[in-house]
């Protein structure tokens, strides 16, 4: 009865079309908000993947997200570097500064004060000129879309269009002369100001009196220790907090997601998505029920159990559901092709789908149950009525 | 029980009553319908509207709960029994032609007809081969792929009929089998109906107004006001 069932649900096709087209639709709905707001939460820790070398991220305890700018004393490095299972320990400066380009652009960079000696902390790609080339006098490196857009420069006064900035070129950090010594790649964050890397010496030496202080501390754990463990023990021993690189990152995301209302308002177009899929697909299934009422009577008549129509039904209602969420699903996937090459969030992690078929799983169980509460209410005796 | 020999009791309702509704919206339908139909007969009922035709049939297919007296259909007590219970006994011994035929409009022919096969357990494919040949019993062996609407209301008829045979009831119900036929044809599918369902151990109780078509009953029950009036034999023997 399986088949006798698809057969019913397929043999009116401009219905199951329109079924299938809701389904598509609220699967989309749900499933491509999904993925941009898993785009966004991805971007909130973009930065603290990139750095990658270091195990733990060590910070003043007030500190809540990646641009945080509370300071510590130059002494925590030193009490990190004595708690046991930490192999090695850097200092990083990250603070906002203005920026004056050579064609007098003014704009609010981010630096990055990489530890002198060994570097650690450096983006993973260099695009053009070399990491070791940060420790020539006034050297930085610049981020090569960063150079195309925020740090783009006017060749002379008047010209309209901009050039990228390259190895070579000049701007002012807070006043300070530095020269462009290579550009690096980045994944795109969730903050936008350009990201320009220095020394850590050089970072201290430009940035405001009031500003030259320690920020983050990058520590390596030592082979056989507990990450985790010694994170505790750092936090526990410095006064200091001291996360893995996963928990600074969810540190990150949970204080955005908060602090920006993204995760509520995201959250209320996933939701719309989902009532809006329940409401199409509801309607559509209870009219295809109730079109069908009939014939599900004059089967009752003819024998078929309450549990036999509810597996008829509940096939149709899967079938309709697998199509609409696969076809749903390919949209989004396709919308993200088109999505990836833009500036726009789109992460379309395995969550996401799955999130998106329990949905409208959901959505398709609570509209099928409207309708099979009809058909189980069904008297055999109504076909014989005219 | 289960008779079957010929003319053997099928269905046997005493002081049959049916009431819809309660209190001042009660409706009594049937107060007190004695009725026999044996096996190896036609038997008619007829009757104006609304004097309960309709439900007793339902009484008698186990599609409806009666209210009072006593309903035996091959010895069986349908009404005493459970939904589900009920539902197998309706797959395996009843057959319907329904008023307003009820042929799914998306499946075809062989589907409609294969569909109580199903209902019993049949495989898709036994299920459809064993309606195909019951197609061509009913004279519509070329039309087994195609769908109701590109049927005529005669050949819906028949394929509504072979529906209700397929399976092989002892008990074959026809609301008002021909009130959406022309006589010709109303007269056709009754001669059918009667040469494919006409077996010793099998009942073929008809809902009728048509009196063009009385000639064909073995007999016919004249109902009026929720009862049985009187039963008469056939005006002809067949």
């Amino acid at each position: 009865m399986i088949r006798i069932a698809l057969r019913m649900l397929l043999g009116d096709k401009l219905k199951y079309a329109g079924l299938v087209a809701g389904l598509a639709f609220a699967t989309l709905l749900i499933t491509q908000q999904g993925s941009i707001f898993a785009g966004f939460v991805l971007r909130t820790g973009a930065w603290i993947r990139d750095t990658g070398q270091a195990d733990l991220w060590v910070m003043d305890k007030q500190v809540e997200f990646t641009e945080d700018r509370k300071t510590m004393l130059d002494s925590s490095l030193l009490r990190v570097r004595g708690v046991e299972g930490v192999e090695w320990a850097v200092p990083m400066y990250k603070a906002y500064m203005p920026c004056r380009l050579s064609d007098g652009t003014r704009v609010v960079v981010r630096v990055i004060g990489l530890d002198d000696a060994t570097l650690l902390g450096a983006p993973p790609i260099i695009e053009s000129g070399a990491l070791e080339a940060l420790r020539q006098d006034r050297a930085v490196l610049i981020d090569a879309a960063d150079a195309q857009d925020e740090l783009a420069i006017r060749e002379a006064l008047g010209d309209t269009s901009k050039r990228p900035m390259q190895v070579g070129d000049r701007l002012d950090l807070n006043d300070h002369e530095m020269v462009v010594v290579g550009r690096y790649r980045r994944t795109t964050e969730f903050f936008w100001d350009p990201l320009i890397y220095t020394t850590y010496t050089r970072a201290l030496a430009i940035a405001p009196p009031e500003r030259r202080m320690l920020n983050f501390v990058l520590a390596r754990v030592k082979p056989g220790y507990d990450h985790d463990a010694v994170a505790a023990k750092i936090s526990e021993l410095s006064g200091l907090q001291a996360y893995t690189e996963a928990g600074f990152e969810a540190r990150s995301e949970e204080f955005i997601l908060r602090k920006t209302g993204i995760l509520a308002n995201f959250g209320i177009t996933i939701a719309l998505g989902f009532v809006i899929g329940v409401l199409i697909s509801g309607q559509l299934l209870y009219n295809f029920i109730l079109d069908n009422q009939r014939s599900f009577a004059a089967m009752k008549a003819m024998g078929a159990s309450n549990f036999m129509l509810l597996r008829m039904v509940a096939a149709q209602v899967l079938f309709a559901a697998f199509v609409g969420f696969g076809i749903g699903v390919g949209l989004t996937a396709l919308s993200g092709n088109f999505l990836e090459k833009s500036e726009l969030a789109f992460n379309m992690a395995w969550q996401v789908p799955v999130f998106g078929g329990i949905a409208i799983l959901i959505c398709c169980l609570f509209a099928a149950a409207l309708s099979i509460s009809r058909v189980l209410r069904l008297e055999p005796a109504v076909v014989f009525k005219g | 029980m289960n008779t079957t020999t010929r003319h053997a009791l099928a269905v046997d309702c005493r002081a049959l009553t049916k009431q819809y509704g309660q209190g001042e919206n009660a409706v009594q339908a049937l107060r007190g319908v004695d009725l026999d139909v044996r096996t190896g007969e036609m038997t008619y009922l007829v009757g104006p509207s609304g004097c309960g035709k309709t439900t007793l049939i339902s009484v008698i297919a186990g599609t409806l709960d009666r209210t009072g007296g006593s309903c035996h259909v091959f010895g069986d007590d349908v009404a005493s029994w459970g939904e589900r219970k009920r539902a197998a006994w309706r797959g395996r011994n009843v057959g319907f032609v329904f008023q307003a035929l009820n042929l799914v409009p998306t499946l075809t022919a062989a589907e409609n007809v294969a569909v109580p096969l199903m209902i019993l357990g049949e495989g898709h494919d036994a299920a459809l081969k064993r309606a195909a040949a019951m197609l061509e019993r009913v004279d519509l062996g070329a039309r087994t792929r195609s769908l109701p609407a590109q049927l005529s209301g005669g050949q819906q008829q028949r394929v509504a009929i072979a529906r209700a045979l397929v399976h092989e009831p002892r008990l074959v119900v026809c609301d008002e089998p021909t009130s959406a036929l022309d006589h010709e044809t109303g007269q056709r599918v009754m001669e059918l109906l009667r040469s494919v369902a006409s077996r010793d151990d099998r009942a073929l109780l008809v809902v009728t107004h048509d009196s063009r078509i009385f000639a064909l009953a073995d007999r016919i029950a004249h109902m009026d006001d929720g009862r049985v009036q009187r039963v008469e034999s056939a005006p002809s023997s067949h």
